[in-house]
């Protein structure tokens, strides 16, 4: 289409501007995080030499060496299991006559709709009556089922959206719905599942109500929950906290980088926190 | 959960209708084991500590005492206590900032670079999206940076001569909409690129039509773009809505409530009346959260549904 030469300027002007507005903050911290310890920054400002230190003393006194690896060990169950229970269900929905599908899909639909704050109460008292709290597993383990609804709905449009020619085959040839699965759905459907497991990544990454709740030890919680305890007592200090804050986004912007396509396709689905 | 999740109610709904009857018509009985995992999990996870959460909202109890019995009367104080409702009233405020603007600003700029094609767009999708992949601790963390006296925002506004050192987050008039800018950085990018993408399926020559028959900007805008991107808008304003009514992270980091109880929200109050062992009035604010996120989601579902009816 023909457009005019201001119309092209005012698009990319329009992206620039809104793109500068995203980003300048960011850089903010980034520079803030090399300024020397304990220094005033005032706005956005380039330091006169890179204290490099600030992200050892920020690993150190907070601990991020176990904040780290509880993410590592959390991101490492959720992502598997939630990943392979929204696959086995979606299938059961989605792709197979099962019973009630209609039913157990509005069941899970609610599930979407239901924020964390709802389950925060009684899951705090009750699994401190069972001694279960503190425990990474648990923690694993509420996450994952926060997260299912939303890996269960999305598995289930993938395999009822599959061509239907090489399933209708595979029947005529009597495979099971297991077999079915294992080696004609479960192929076609790994871009989606890729997709899923990325958003399952950042959001095991990033969850935090649930996190400060169940997981009542500091040092034992996960990145972003002991940043957020590591505000207040340093809330003089910015460039330690810059520097925390750097530690914590690092590893989720590295898998933003790498997995780009997967990232816009779920965002773009409307997979947001 | 919530936010994610409720986008999908829409798309979801349509996945049921368009199921196809798989292998003939009997029914597949097996089909229970593979859903059972995830059911098993989700339910006794999350439904049975929701229908907890409903039960534990009628009683006066502190976790540790014998509980007694209160019926509504702490959904009465929800909507009557000050501090509690004024939570409420909050997320309304919010709602405006990470919603309302967000989509506005998104359609605005989306409609003025739905009539060329743009080079380098998936350097800006990268920068447009990075927002909402952020842990929002840190977003908070950046925020209370740069909303300080000394922060950017008092620079950028210094450079037009307006800046009066102002702790932006520590103001009563301030700190709720300080808060909200908060929630509109984060949220911006992610409509703008939902409509643009919204935009890339519309018809061209839907465009061509517009422009022959002399539609200026914005007559295409309302005609052409703004129907178009109804499933787009829906889906924007449920994730948005959502975000903002169950806002806990960026308030926890930024202000924790403060001033004064200026910038309590529901999901903050929650887990304070948790920590302090008030599990009534916890668990009744809960229960008004979440049957406002589930009108706001279904609203918005709605709004999205007029394009395929039609």
């Amino acid at each position: 289409m023909r457009t005019s030469p201001v119309e092209r300027v005012a698009s990319y002007l329009v992206l620039t501007v809104m793109a500068l507005g995203l980003v300048t903050p960011l850089l903010g911290l980034v520079l803030a995080a090399f300024h020397p310890p304990g220094a005033h920054v005032a706005g956005l400002s380039w330091p006169e030499r890179f204290s490099w230190g600030n992200l050892a003393t920020a690993w150190q006194e907070g601990h991020f060496a176990s904040l780290m690896g509880s993410s590592l060990i959390v991101c490492a169950i959720v992502v598997p299991l939630t990943v392979l229970l929204a696959t086995l269900a979606g299938y059961g929905l989605g792709a197979m006559r099962t019973p009630g599908r209609t039913g157990l899909g509005l069941v899970f639909l609610l599930g979407l709709t239901l924020p964390i704050e709802v389950v925060i109460v009684p899951l705090y008292h009750d699994l401190r009556q069972l001694h279960l709290t503190d425990s990474l597993i648990t923690l694993s383990l509420v996450e994952a089922a926060a997260f299912l609804p939303f890996g269960v709905y999305w598995m289930r449009r993938v395999f009822a959206g599959l061509p239907t020619e090489l399933v209708e085959q595979a029947v005529l040839d009597g495979a099971s719905p297991w077999q079915r699965l294992r080696w004609i759905q479960w192929p076609l459907a790994r871009p989606a599942v890729a997709t899923l497991a990325v958003l399952y990544f950042m959001w095991a990454w990033n969850q935090f109500l649930l996190v400060v709740t169940i997981v009542s030890d500091p040092n034992r919680r996960t990145a972003p929950a002991g940043l957020g305890f590591f505000v207040a007592p340093h809330s003089t200090d910015l460039p330690l906290l810059s520097a925390a804050s750097l530690i914590v986004i690092g590893p989720i912007v590295a898998v933003y980088l790498i997995f780009q396509r997967q990232f816009v396709a779920g965002l773009l689905a409307g997979a947001s926190r | 959960m919530s936010v994610r999740g409720a986008a999908r109610v829409r798309s979801a709904a349509r996945a049921g209708r368009t199921a196809r009857p798989v292998a003939g018509g009997r029914r597949q009985w097996s089909g229970l084991w593979f859903v059972a995992p995830a059911l098993l999990l989700y339910g006794g996870l999350i439904l049975y500590p929701a229908g907890r959460t409903v039960n534990l909202s009628l009683w006066r109890w502190d976790g540790v005492n014998q509980a007694t019995w209160r019926g509504w009367a702490n959904y009465v104080d929800v909507l009557t206590d000050p501090i509690l409702r004024g939570s409420i009233l909050h997320a309304g405020v919010l709602v405006i900032f990470f919603s309302l603007v967000p989509v506005g600003l998104g359609l605005v700029w989306a409609a003025l670079l739905t009539r060329r094609r743009i080079k380098g767009l998936a350097v800006f999708r990268l920068v447009f999206f990075l927002p909402q992949i952020l842990p929002l601790v840190a977003v908070g963390v950046v925020w209370r940076w740069a909303l300080s006296p000394q922060g950017l925002v008092n620079q950028v506004l210094g450079w037009f001569g307006l800046d009066q050192g102002r702790a932006w987050l520590g103001e009563w008039d301030y700190a709720l909409i300080a808060i909200g800018l908060i929630g509109a950085w984060v949220q911006s990018g992610l409509c703008m690129m939902l409509f643009m993408a919204g935009c890339g399926r519309i018809d061209r020559d839907l465009y061509e039509a517009a422009r022959l028959d002399g539609a200026g900007p914005v007559r295409e805008f309302w005609s052409v773009t703004r129907p178009g991107l109804r499933s787009e808008i829906g889906l924007a304003l449920t994730v948005t809505v959502i975000s903002a009514l169950a806002s806990f992270d960026i308030v926890f980091v930024t202000t924790n409530g403060s001033p004064g109880h200026r910038t309590d929200v529901p999901g903050l109050l929650v887990y304070q009346r948790l920590m302090a062992g008030d599990l009534g009035h916890a668990a009744a604010l809960a229960v008004v959260l979440s049957g406002l996120v589930l009108v706001a989601a279904l609203a918005a579902g709605r709004l999205a549904q007029g394009r395929e009816d039609r």
